[in-house]
């Protein structure tokens, strides 16, 4: 089922899956995602829902790079991504995609700038623009005034806004958050959610994994992935 | 936005030093078993060095003051080895004349052939067949000829051996295999059957070791009471200045027509044996730290392993923010190999101190090969570097989505 972009942008997808399918194991395979479509223009704003199980990860995983399809093929920016290899795929991940996860990922022996500057340790980021591209990164998200503390002294909503400060640091092209609520009281859910809405009016391309309808329902279009297979829902059925 | 290369060097480095010094516990843990093991190593070949330094130091000083006088040897007809010429009768007093020639003293090994020597006159047939000791003839300034001292009794003097006296000094050992340990009672020692009077015991000689276990007795009472043989040779201590003048002029002395009949040389080395036996000590306590050092590199990839496994959320963060395997698998083989590296420094400094810390207390100068000391350093890393490899390997096969979802 292909998805397609509904507004009128004439420019090539930034994402672009072609019938992606992936099982796993051999002989009697497990199959996760049955040959899925989707196409995701540069500065579109998706939440991916369905049941546990259903291959939301795997989708994520594929479209982060993170994972190789086993069958269709996978365009990132117009690139096809099947045949390049580890450090060409790690390239384009450092430099192109960010994540941001469900249990964070921080660190807890590096401060909270410490952990930030890790993206660019990978990321092909001047050595002297380091420091200041996380301090940058950090006030946007407010927690400018927390360099150097430590993970373990900070509350669930600020390790998520120090997350998000590491995924969008790089000036990545496309984010892609794993339930980035799913440990967040609703406040903070909502001021993560606040930050997503600002990074997608600035022009990034966002998707979010969620089980979470309210968080689905921020994002401009929304896709269910049912056994593996991928269908658009309309706003209104979400809203219901 | 301007663009360099990423993850050099120094990211490495900064990346390795960050995860080395994250975990202090587990770093001792890790660094433990390698600090053991090159510790034992260092400290093993260091004291064995220091050790040597010191025999080296003391037997320069016994060869700079003490030389011995022998015939030369050559081969008969039937192969054996026999003596070229023989020490004159009188040749302690041609080469006690010389300059710098602070005492001389000849040294006959005496027939013995079947010979009982013991502490009493009656053969009891029931007491169990010994090796008896073996005697030796001496003039009066042997002890000191020889660099002994006496740890009781006197040394016999010319007047003992002008008149034939029959008295004996005993080496240490011969004493105590004779059961003599006092001589105010005036014991006797029995050759046969003829008493001599013990008049000292002889401690140990820096020269001819092999004493401690003889019975020596005056020239002149061997002449009187064993066949007539020549001296084996003619002990002497030199002033330290001595040596090289003596050594030309001594033979000459001895017997001007052919003075290079004789040979003057440094007594021989009396530690051989010793050494031998340190060797075998050596191997047994570099077997030790080597296999102390298996232990410590097992360590290492225990360590190492574990904390791959506890790091696998890590190593998923790292992949999604660019890494490549390549440079997963240098982070933790470096990591491996900085702590080796980091093990062999500190066993390394701790082995000196302890040398340091022996020598003082003994007053040695301590001694240890510096290449030696880099190159235990540099085993520490060649540890690390083998014990850190397959965890690293393991690492970097990683698939990053498995690792963000074990996490």
């Amino acid at each position: 089922m292909t998805i397609r972009e509904p507004r009128s942008d004439q420019a090539a997808p930034l994402v672009e899956l072609r019938g992606v399918g992936r099982s796993f194991g051999s002989g009697r395979a497990v199959t996760a995602l049955a040959g899925i479509d989707l196409q995701l223009p540069a500065g579109d704003y998706v939440a991916i829902t369905g049941p546990s199980g259903a291959g939301k990860s795997t989708a994520l995983n594929i479209l982060g790079l993170l994972d190789r399809p086993t069958t269709g093929e996978y365009l990132f920016d117009g690139t096809p991504t099947a045949a390049l290899d580890d450090r060409r795929r790690s390239e384009l991940r450092g430099s192109g995609i960010g994540f941001v996860f469900q249990s964070f990922h921080l660190l807890p022996t590096r401060t909270v700038r410490e952990n930030v500057m890790l993206a660019f340790t990978y990321g092909r980021i001047p050595r002297h623009e380091r420091a200041t591209r996380a301090r940058t990164a950090l006030e946007r998200v407010g927690l400018g005034h927390r360099l150097e503390a430590f993970p373990a002294t900070l509350s669930g909503g600020e390790r998520q806004r120090v997350a998000i400060a590491r995924a969008v640091c790089t000036d990545p092209r496309l984010l892609l958050a794993d339930e980035p609520t799913g440990n967040l009281d609703r406040a903070n859910a909502d001021a993560v959610l606040a930050l997503f809405d600002d990074l997608h009016a600035d022009g990034l391309t966002i998707v979010v994994i969620t089980h979470d309808p309210e968080v689905a329902a921020r994002a401009r279009r929304r896709v269910v992935i049912t056994d593996g297979r991928l269908r658009e829902t309309p706003m209104s059925e979400i809203d219901r | 936005m301007t663009r360099t290369a990423r993850f050099d060097l120094r990211d490495l480095v900064a990346e390795v030093l960050e995860g080395v010094g994250a975990r202090p516990l587990r770093l001792f843990v890790s660094l433990l078993g390698t600090v053991v093991g090159i510790g034992a190593l260092v400290l093993t070949v260091g004291l064995g060095q220091t050790a040597g330094g010191q025999l080296d130091a003391h037997f320069d000083s016994v060869a700079a003051e003490h030389a011995e006088i022998t015939p030369q040897k050559k081969q008969g007809a039937d192969g054996e080895e026999r003596a070229a010429a023989v020490l004159p009768d009188d040749s302690v007093d041609r080469v006690r004349r010389l300059a710098g020639v602070l005492a001389a003293a000849t040294l006959t090994a005496l027939p013995t052939g079947g010979l009982r020597v013991s502490a009493v006159p009656v053969h009891d047939p029931s007491e169990p067949e010994t090796t008896p000791p073996p005697v030796y003839a001496s003039s009066g300034e042997l002890v000191e000829a020889i660099g002994a001292r006496l740890v009781a009794g006197r040394a016999f003097d010319e007047g003992h051996d002008a008149r034939g006296d029959r008295v004996a000094i005993l080496g240490a050992d011969a004493a105590t295999a004779l059961g003599i340990r006092r001589l105010e009672a005036q014991p006797s020692v029995f050759l046969g059957d003829r008493s001599y009077t013990v008049i000292g015991i002889l401690g140990k000689s820096a020269t001819q070791a092999h004493l401690a276990a003889a019975v020596i007795i005056p020239t002149g009472a061997a002449r009187r009471d064993f066949p007539a043989i020549p001296a084996d040779l003619v002990a002497l201590h030199l002033d330290r200045s001595a040596g090289e003048l003596v050594s030309r002029q001594a033979p000459i002395a001895l017997d001007p027509n052919e003075p290079d009949v004789f040979t003057v040389a440094a007594p021989s080395r009396p530690t051989a044996l010793q050494n031998e036996v340190g060797d075998d000590l050596d191997i047994v306590f570099v077997a030790i730290g080597l296999i102390t050092l298996l232990a410590g590199g097992l360590g290492i990839a225990n360590v190492t392993t574990l904390s791959v496994s506890e790091r696998t959320g890590e190593i998923g963060l790292r992949r999604a923010l660019g890494a490549t395997r390549r440079q997963i698998g240098a982070q933790f083989v470096t990591e491996s190999v900085v702590v080796g590296a980091l093990g062999g420094v500190v066993g390394v400094a701790l082995a000196v101190l302890a040398i340091v810390a022996v020598s003082a207390l003994r007053g040695w100068t301590p001694v240890l090969d510096l290449p030696l000391a880099f190159g235990c350093a540099a085993l520490g890393a060649a540890v690390g570097l083998a014990a850190g490899a397959y965890p690293a390997a393991k690492a970097a096969r990683t698939e990053p989505a498995d690792a963000l979802r074990v996490s």
